[in-house]
């Protein structure tokens, strides 16, 4: 381990991924944040999800 | 009874959004169930389990929004059916004003944020652990907000994580501190010399709100997860977070929260702080550990009051009340009335509401947990998944309390209650009023002759806090209500109510 790459010793840079919410608290505290317009993949369907992870893999 | 449905297509909406403008608009009298969901499979079990489904409904493909409105006429149901449509797309249109980027891929997140290092995730628990195994690929530390995520997915997550040096803050963690920052339901506090490890969300707040009133501050708080310390996932995070804190030149101080963990874990982790320079002060819920490589603390309270006198070279005497006079004083006021009478605790708090269960189980015997034990006394976690389906987590919508007091009161489960324990968790996340929220109940309960036991409330939170704490607690002294801070105090003084026998013994320890 090499403590002084660890998160602990950096400013924090976030990438939000879900709760709007949590992107403007952290913008009011001046953290650089990044809010993603996340969807569902595959439009929800979790075996679509599944098999397409699997041809990803293979691939 | 009159019921709409609306199937709004293409259109994703985040659960905790809906649950909020559901709650909102079912608070009107005339409307009895505001049902908000996507069109996802588990979403159509779940509404055909609460006896919701309608034929249209079952249209809904998962990227499609569910309306479903039970009102006292059509007119009523279709009206704020609209109403709940406009709260959506004002909320969007807002988003769309401040013309922010809004990447759909994590790649071009990262464009946008090259050195990005943490990413936040709070989406379906069933999407969570693809996503943020995505995330650790691209080397960034995972503050995972999301419940629901499989244990075989955590271990393997966490696995990864160590292996990149990475932070994996989770599933279900809700508070986190990194730098002073705070994530997820974080309390304003202080930044300071302590660094905390939890299992446990409320826990954490409860813990560091304590270090702020005693003028003492935070380090780093890492979230790590309810399951961390079992068995199975092995304190893979605790031991990686440790060794980070140890490290860590801003801490003097560690604390570590978490339900009992496993004794193959303990053992692990005494071997790795025996070594350390930074002394560990644990707090493991009704858990006495035979070592002595961990400075041991029964409550939240205390573990606070330890780090912050170890951090001023002082040793901590715990006592059981901090205001001993005050304690006298109500004691006197308030008499026998509750003696030998139930205890009724409805927590929103986890860590709370198990804390508790400790404390008063000591002086009171069995307490049960769930509604369904019918013991005589009964704490009970509001936040636990089998109240919180298909509804926003009892912080953010307290509502559901209110609900189940006046359930109780209308079984008759309130004649024969002593006192009502209760707890307030304030902090950017939760609901910006929930003092306000619980004395209309109680006082609605009492102008119907329902409910006549002492009401006891601890407020978790700080003066920075959006809620404003003093207001909140001004608000519930007005009603009657006696307010602690502190979790264990609150318990001790409902024990002593219930069961006036454990009063000479705690006022001994507190003088």
């Amino acid at each position: 381990m090499k403590p002084d790459q660890s998160l602990l010793q950096q400013p924090i840079r976030v990438i939000n991924i879900g709760l709007e919410s949590f992107s403007e608290d952290l913008r009011k505290a001046e953290i650089p944040v990044i809010q993603m317009d996340w969807r569902p993949p595959a439009g929800g369907d979790l075996r679509l999800v599944a098999l397409l992870d699997s041809l990803a893999e293979e691939a | 009874m009159a019921r709409s449905t609306h199937i709004l297509k293409s259109s994703y909406f985040d659960s905790v959004v809906l649950m909020r403008v559901a709650s909102q608009l079912k608070k009107q009298d005339d409307i009895s169930e505001v049902a908000m969901f996507m069109g996802t499979e588990g979403n159509h079990d779940l509404l055909a389990q609460v006896g919701l489904t309608t034929v249209k409904s079952r249209e809904a493909g998962p990227q499609d929004l569910i309306v479903i409105v039970v009102a006292d006429s059509e007119e009523r149901a279709e009206s704020t059916t609209q109403d709940a449509l406009s709260m959506l797309t004002d909320r969007n249109a807002g988003q769309d004003n401040e013309l922010d980027y809004r990447p759909r891929t994590l790649d071009a997140a990262l464009g946008f944020l090259p050195d990005a290092n943490l990413a936040a995730l709070s989406i379906p628990g069933e999407f969570a652990a693809r996503e943020a195994s995505k995330c650790i690929d691209k080397g960034l530390n995972v503050f995972l907000f999301s419940d629901n995520v499989a244990l075989a997915d955590e271990i393997s997550l966490k696995n990864k994580a160590r292996r990149k040096n990475l932070l994996f803050m989770g599933p279900d963690c809700g508070t986190a501190y990194i730098n002073g920052v705070g994530l997820g339901f974080a309390n304003i506090i202080k930044s300071g010399r302590i660094g905390c490890i939890a299992a446990s969300g409320t826990g954490l707040q409860a813990v560091v709100c304590e270090l702020d009133r005693l003028g003492e501050g935070v380090s780093h708080a890492i979230g790590v997860g309810g399951r961390d310390l079992s068995s199975e996932v092995g304190g893979l995070m605790t031991t990686y977070s440790l060794e980070l804190l140890e490290q860590d030149p801003a801490t003097e101080v560690i604390i570590l929260l978490s339900k009992p963990p496993s004794a193959d874990v303990v053992e692990a982790l005494e071997a790795l702080c025996s070594e350390f320079s930074t002394p560990v002060v644990s707090c493991f819920q009704g858990a006495e550990l035979p070592g002595n490589t961990f400075i041991q603390t029964a409550t939240l309270d205390e573990a606070a009051a330890t780090a912050v006198c170890r951090v001023n070279g002082r040793e901590h005497v715990p006592v059981p009340f901090n205001l001993p006079d005050r304690i006298s004083d109500l004691l006197e006021e308030r008499g026998n009335k509750a003696a030998g009478k139930r205890v009724v605790g409805l927590f929103t708090g986890g860590t709370l509401a198990k804390e508790a269960q400790l404390l008063l189980s000591k002086e009171l015997g069995p307490v049960a947990k769930s509604f369904e034990e019918h013991a005589g006394h009964i704490v009970v976690d509001l936040g636990d998944d089998q109240y919180t389906i298909g509804r926003p987590h009892p912080m953010i919508s307290p509502e559901i309390r209110t609900e189940k007091l006046i359930e109780l009161a209308e079984t008759g489960d309130l004649a024969d209650c002593g006192v009502v324990l209760v707890d307030l968790v304030l902090g950017k996340g939760s609901h910006l009023d929930p003092a306000q929220e619980l004395v209309e109940s109680i006082e609605t309960l009492r102008k119907r002759r329902e409910l006549s036991a002492e009401i006891v409330a601890v407020v978790i939170g700080t003066p920075e806090d959006p809620q404003d704490i003093a207001a909140q607690i001004s608000v519930l002294d007005a009603a009657g209500i006696t307010v602690f801070r502190s979790n264990s105090e609150a318990a001790r003084y409902v024990a002593m109510l219930a069961a006036p026998a454990c009063r000479e013994n705690y006022m001994k320890e507190a003088s």
